[in-house]
Formats: C-alpha cells, sequence, structure tokens
C-alpha cells in the first residue's frame, strides 16, 4: 500500500516546512529534454514535492543513455516521456505529470511552454541549447529560465556553478567543458549540473532570486 | 568602452555579429544580451554597440 496524498504532504510538510511545501505543492516547471540532466532534475523536483511537472522529450531510451540518465535496461526503446513517467509515478505519485513528446522547435515553443512560469533548459545538443534560450527569452521575458552548459569530462565537479546572466535567465554548469573526443559524459559530474539546475528551481519557488 | 562578458574592451561602433564572430564563438550556439535585454538573432547584423553598453555573449557546448 502506497501512502495517502495527505500522508506524503504531511512528510514533506515536515521536513520542509509548511509554508515552503504549500509553494512547492503550488509550482509548476516545464522540463525540455529528459537526457542526463533533464531526468535527473525531474526527480529531483518530484522529491522535493513539486506539484505539477511537464516534462518534453522526442527520443526514445537508447542503451547509450543508461551511463547517467534515469531510466532502466528494461525500458529500452520507450519514449523518454512514458519512461519517466513510470519512474515518477513510482517516486511522487501525487505529482502531477505533463508529457508531449515532441521535439521542441521555435515555432512550437511558444505554444507548448506558454503556460509554464519556470523552464528548465536539459537538452544535449549545444544549437538546440541556444535555440531554446533564444526563443524563450525574445518570447517570454516574463518566464524563470534556467539553463545548463558545460559539465562533460572528469575535469573537477567544483567548476560547475549557478550565475545569473541576466533578469530571469540563469545558467548552470562549467560554461567550457562539451562533449567531444575523448570527453564523454560522467553520472556524478552530469548529476552535478542538473542538481544546480534542480536547486535553483527550488530556489526560485521559494522566492529566492539569488544564485 | 563596452563592457563584454565583465571586461572592458574597445568595441564601440561593432556590431553583435563581429563581437560574437571575435569571440570565437559560433552564432548558432550562442544566446547575446545587450543591456540585459536579448538580441535577436536576426538583429546580429545590424546591432552596433556604443560605449557604455553591456553585452553578454554565452556560448553553449554540448552535454547533457
Amino acid at each position: 500500500m502506497i501512502p495517502t496524498k495527505e500522508e506524503m504532504l504531511e512528510a514533506l510538510a515536515k521536513r520542509h516546512g509548511a509554508q515552503m511545501q504549500k509553494k512547492l505543492s503550488d509550482a509548476s516547471v516545464a522540463v525540455c529534454g529528459l537526457g542526463g540532466l533533464g531526468s535527473n532534475i525531474s526527480i529531483a523536483l518530484a522529491r522535493a514535492g513539486v506539484g505539477r511537472l511537464h516534462i518534453i522529450d522526442f527520443d526514445n531510451v537508447d542503451i547509450s543513455n543508461l551511463n547517467r540518465q534515469q531510466y532502466f535496461p528494461d525500458q529500452l526503446g520507450m519514449p523518454k516521456t512514458e519512461a519517466l513517467k513510470q519512474t515518477l509515478a513510482r517516486i511522487a505519485p501525487y505529482c502531477e505529470i505533463v508529457s508531449d513528446t515532441v521535439k521542441l522547435t521555435q515555432d512550437n515553443i511558444p505554444l507548448l511552454l506558454k503556460e509554464e512560469p519556470v523552464i528548465c533548459e536539459a537538452f544535449d545538443s549545444p544549437d538546440q541549447k541556444a535555440m531554446l534560450v533564444n526563443t524563450v527569452l525574445e518570447t517570454f521575458p516574463e518566464k524563470f529560465l534556467v539553463a545548463g552548459s558545460g559539465m562533460a569530462g572528469t575535469y573537477s565537479a567544483n567548476l560547475i556553478h549557478t550565475r545569473r546572466v541576466a533578469g530571469r535567465f540563469y545558467l548552470c554548469g562549467d560554461e567550457t567543458n562539451g562533449v567531444a573526443e575523448g570527453e564523454g559524459l560522467f553520472a556524478s559530474r552530469v548529476l552535478v549540473c542538473a542538481a544546480h539546475q534542480a536547486h535553483m528551481i527550488i530556489r526560485l519557488i521559494a522566492g529566492e532570486t539569488e544564485c | 568602452m563596452v563592457k563584454i562578458n565583465g571586461k572592458e574592451q574597445d568595441a564601440s561602433g561593432k556590431t553583435i555579429a563581429e563581437l560574437v564572430s571575435e569571440g570565437g564563438y559560433k552564432t548558432e550556439r550562442v544566446a547575446v544580451e545587450l543591456n540585459l535585454d536579448i538580441v535577436p538573432k536576426s538583429k546580429y547584423t545590424d546591432t552596433v554597440v556604443k560605449d557604455g553598453d553591456s553585452v553578454e555573449i554565452v556560448g553553449f557546448v554540448g552535454g547533457g
């Protein structure tokens, strides 16, 4: 038997404080890209008791994802949205999950993200990262945007940081080390960046706008 | 002087497109803010910076 919604909320409120938990329960976050960053960010937010997550990815779970992304070998071939929904439902059964199995483009972002107060960029490709950031900043200057860039290799985890670029745009990562020949992604370092992004989002939900 | 990513540079009169290329960035992998406002990509070639401006060029790298 899984706990009731009230029991889970009470347990969260005991740890986070009732006021903070109310903010988290009322919050909604869009996670764009469900790879090493997005799958881990979604799980951190669901565990914190964020009330609603909008998860978006066009891709299926691949064997090459298992070194860092929160999927399981028995989920290979499934859309990432469906696979992550299964996992999130086990972790936080009362978190509302809305999913879109679609590739985000500058044409569909204005429609798909228009209701979202907080947007998390969690793509893999640098062109896609830039596309999302530019489109969101141009279309929705009033929204919070938390992006990630630079987490590859075995460099020090301490190089990964969060900074407020301007206004409501935050950037996490070392901003330097991308995927290259011989420079792969390790779960540990990708998780550091994912944790920076998830934590900045939790701070924004709490009303803290500094890094 | 123009502040580019926190450093004062003698760049008055240059376009955003020139600053992006001189900084070694690829246009399709950047977001540029001029005085805290995003510069649309379509305006890179005709947006000219002047003394006192502050430009932030964010270059994205792969991985996620």
